[in-house]
């Protein structure tokens, strides 16, 4: 299994410990209820940042790495933030065949993320798809649902920046 | 007064709408009688009966005419808004019924009422249970039911407490299991979001007959409605006095509580839920000991399934032989199914036990979709098997499905015609299954992907003959030695396609052809130059440039270049592009 980054949250600290704080009195008393904390967690940040699992983990009574356990098992929990822009890009086939490869690569060269990652400002997130169903329009990548088309090299760097 | 609603429907089998027409007309004559301010007339889409000509139903009483004609139209606006009669030889009356019990007051009752919920004899099984019945006896009436769980398995219901009742152990839990994760299966999310209340006061009734005070609710996090309905359904019940210390005044107190699933479709097996409710990774545990026996925190817990639950307050309040008589010799009741696929009627559909196959989706479903040829239908999901054409009249009940190669399931029932193939319908419930495998035993993990592995190869046109035999072995494997029910029938799509489907394996593992055109990699697109209009679409569409020539020379697909994607396909008008 592949070994996920785990993220610090970049809010000040007293608030973050009133947050977990908060949390830990809410479950601590429930028996098996880390699952509850984390969803509580996920809700609140979006994401289960590092700093507060840190924090959290003496608090509730459970090793850290019940959490990191916990939290990967589960699809439903991200260990990093999501970003407010989320980037597909087709990796069907055609578009394949058409320089999807070298989309991403220009891509994560251009935000400086690997595929499935999200960007240190937290503005754009990349995921490959396995088909988007538009091969006539190869290579083909969505930003926030919105489809561009026959994309090349050039035009990604355009397209971005209209993002930033 | 408030205006009678009434649908106008076509004949879906004629090819021109002339509803239009039809709703002039039955406008004209409503003014004619001067009823036209007492109704609202509507053009529907789909009412769901076919072959029946026009189709009017008159919303406000619910009663459907089928092959009304122009004359009997002021006959249905007499009868209907002036003498409030019934048109008795118009009427329809589907030949196939539905039996509402789970969902009796689904889509009828406002689900964030607890008043209309008691209005419908609500919490009238609960009050019988813990009033005038002792356990002992709850458990009886559950016996005499017949009830059997609706998760899959379709254990005895009643059994299953008496081995809780009967534990030694004083501390005992109950727990909803409603972490529903079949893809195509959504009845369980339907009955919590629609009649939340009824799904509480069976786990109160099942609280009681084992000796419980606490249960757990273990909702999957995808269904955010299904949540906030039991949340406000538990603070109502609380409000009321219907959960909490002495309830109805008696010495029985019960407290429920809500846990949330984080998609893992393991956690719908009953051991791997309760690690997952004790807030660990949910990985199954080995069985014995049994939940009944050592469940959460090795204490005596019963795990029901959201439909089993839904059923108790009936059984209770209507009598165990009343539900008894209903159904088959070894199913009892009814069962609720979400039928999908290529259909014409999907939906939820609720039948008593030993209804055929058949009669679900041709009688109650309305049939294939398009008119096309049935293949086969798909039970239980992922852990299912197919149903072949010549075995529609199997029916409904956890033995006869089980003695065609599938399972009732917790019910997903996909319909799928002639256009889908046999090979990569159970590649695709298999890559499911080797995607949510928690990977804690050996067959399963490894097995499912191996499985998967050949699967691919023989999608691939690189199949052999010896790969048949190979992926037999190890479904035997895994079905034998898997610690769980999620890895012990992990390979039942892939065998029962490989009982009724044959032919079709062999057809891609010796011919290198897929029938359907789903196996993309064995399919060649060819152009057939007789009826080619030389348009040029297909060239205009092809992503890779594949297709090349001129309008003297003819276009010419280069198989090399070809991803077939089917874009060709889908653009040319002519049919000229052939699929092989």
């Amino acid at each position: 299994m592949e070994n996920k980054p785990l993220t610090d949250t970049i809010e000040p600290t007293e608030n973050q410990d009133a947050v977990v704080a908060a949390l830990a009195e809410k479950w601590r008393d429930k028996k098996g209820s880390l699952i509850m904390a984390l969803h509580d967690v996920q809700s609140h940040y979006g994401y289960i940042p590092r700093d507060v699992a840190r924090k959290l983990a003496p608090q509730l009574n459970v090793p850290l790495a019940r959490i990191y356990e916990v939290s990967t098992f589960y699809n439903y929990f991200r260990l990093t933030p999501p970003g407010k822009h989320v980037i597909n890009v087709c990796m069907g086939t055609a578009c394949y065949l058409k320089g999807a490869p070298e989309l991403i690569e220009e891509i994560e060269s251009l935000l400086g993320i690997k595929e499935g990652q999200t960007t240190s400002d937290g503005l754009f997130q990349l995921e490959v798809v396995r088909c988007l169903g538009c091969c006539g329009l190869a290579p083909v990548k969505t930003i926030d649902g919105e489809v561009h088309a026959k994309m090349t090299r050039k035009q990604v760097a355009e397209i971005i920046a209209k993002y930033k | 007064m408030s205006k009678q609603t009434i649908f106008l429907l076509r004949d879906s089998n004629s090819q021109k709408d002339n509803t239009r027409d039809f709703q002039i007309l039955f406008s004209k004559i409503a003014r004619d009688l001067n009823v036209e301010d007492k109704i609202q007339i509507i053009r529907a889409a789909d009412l769901g009966i076919y072959d029946k000509g026009y189709i009017v139903k008159d919303l406000t009483n619910n009663i459907i005419y089928t092959n009304v004609s122009e004359e009997d139209i002021s006959t249905i606006l007499t009868s209907t808004i002036n003498e409030n009669k019934v048109v008795e030889n118009l009427r329809y009356t589907p030949d196939k019924c539905q039996l509402r019990i789970v969902l009796k007051n689904c889509g009828l009752i406002d689900p964030e009422s607890i008043e209309e919920y008691l209005g419908q004899e609500g919490y009238c099984g609960m009050a019988k249970a813990i009033c005038d019945m002792t356990p002992e006896e709850v458990i009886t009436e559950m016996k005499k039911s017949g009830l059997r769980g609706r998760g899959g398995a379709g254990f005895p219901t009643w059994l299953k407490w008496s081995f809780a009742r009967n534990s030694l152990d004083e501390e005992r839990y109950v727990i909803c299991n409603a972490d529903e994760g079949d893809p195509g299966a959504y009845m369980d999310r339907s009955i919590l979001e629609g009649d939340p209340h009824a799904v509480i006061e069976g786990m109160i009734i099942a609280g009681y007959a084992i000796g419980a005070k606490r249960g757990f609710f273990y909702i999957r996090a995808e269904y955010p409605l299904a949540i906030k309905r039991i949340e406000t359904a538990l603070q109502q019940a609380y409000d009321n006095g219907l959960l909490g210390e002495n309830i109805l005044g008696t010495n029985f107190c019960f407290d429920l509580e809500i846990r949330l699933g984080a998609g893992a479709f393991v956690c719908g097996e009953e051991t791997a839920l309760i690690e997952s409710v004790e807030g660990k990774r949910g990985t199954p545990r080995s069985k014995p000991p049994f939940p009944a026996d050592k469940g959460l925190w090795n204490h005596p817990t019963i795990i029901n399934n959201v439909e089993t639950l839904a059923t108790v307050p009936v059984i209770i309040n209507r009598g165990g032989d009343w539900f008894g008589s209903i159904g088959t010799e070894k199913s009892k009741g009814t069962k609720v199914f979400a039928i999908t696929g290529k259909v014409k009627n999907s939906g939820l559909v609720e039948v008593p036990m030993g209804i055929t196959i058949g009669d679900v989706v041709f009688g109650i479903a309305g049939g294939v979709l398009g008119g096309r040829n049935l293949m086969a239908v798909q039970t239980g999901g992922p852990s299912g098997g197919v149903i072949p054409l010549d075995k529609m009249d199997t029916k409904v009940s956890y033995e006869h499905l089980a003695e065609v190669g599938s399972i009732m399931g917790s019910g997903g029932m996909i319909v799928m015609d002639e256009d889908d193939c046999m090979v990569d319908i159970p590649r695709f419930y298999l890559r499911f299954c080797v995607e949510e495998s928690c990977g804690k035993c050996a067959p399963c993990r490894i097995g499912g992907y191996q499985m998967l592995k050949i699967l691919d190869r023989i999608a691939e046109g690189k199949g052999e003959e010896k790969d048949l035999e190979q992926l037999k072995r190890i479904a035997y494997g895994m079905q034998k030695a898997s610690l769980c029910a999620l890895g012990q029938t992990a390979p039942n799509p892939v065998m029962s396609t490989m009982k009724y489907f044959s032919d079709e394996y062999r057809q891609h593992v010796i011919d290198k052809k897929c029938r359907a055109g789903k196996c993309t990699k064995m399919v060649q697109y060819i152009i057939d130059q007789a009826v080619c209009k030389k348009c040029k679409m297909c060239v205009i569409n092809c992503a890779v440039g594949a297709i090349s020539g001129s309008r003297e020379s003819g276009y010419k697909v280069d198989q090399a270049k070809c991803i077939k994607c089917g874009a060709c396909f889908e653009v040319c008008k002519f049919k000229a592009i052939i699929r092989k």
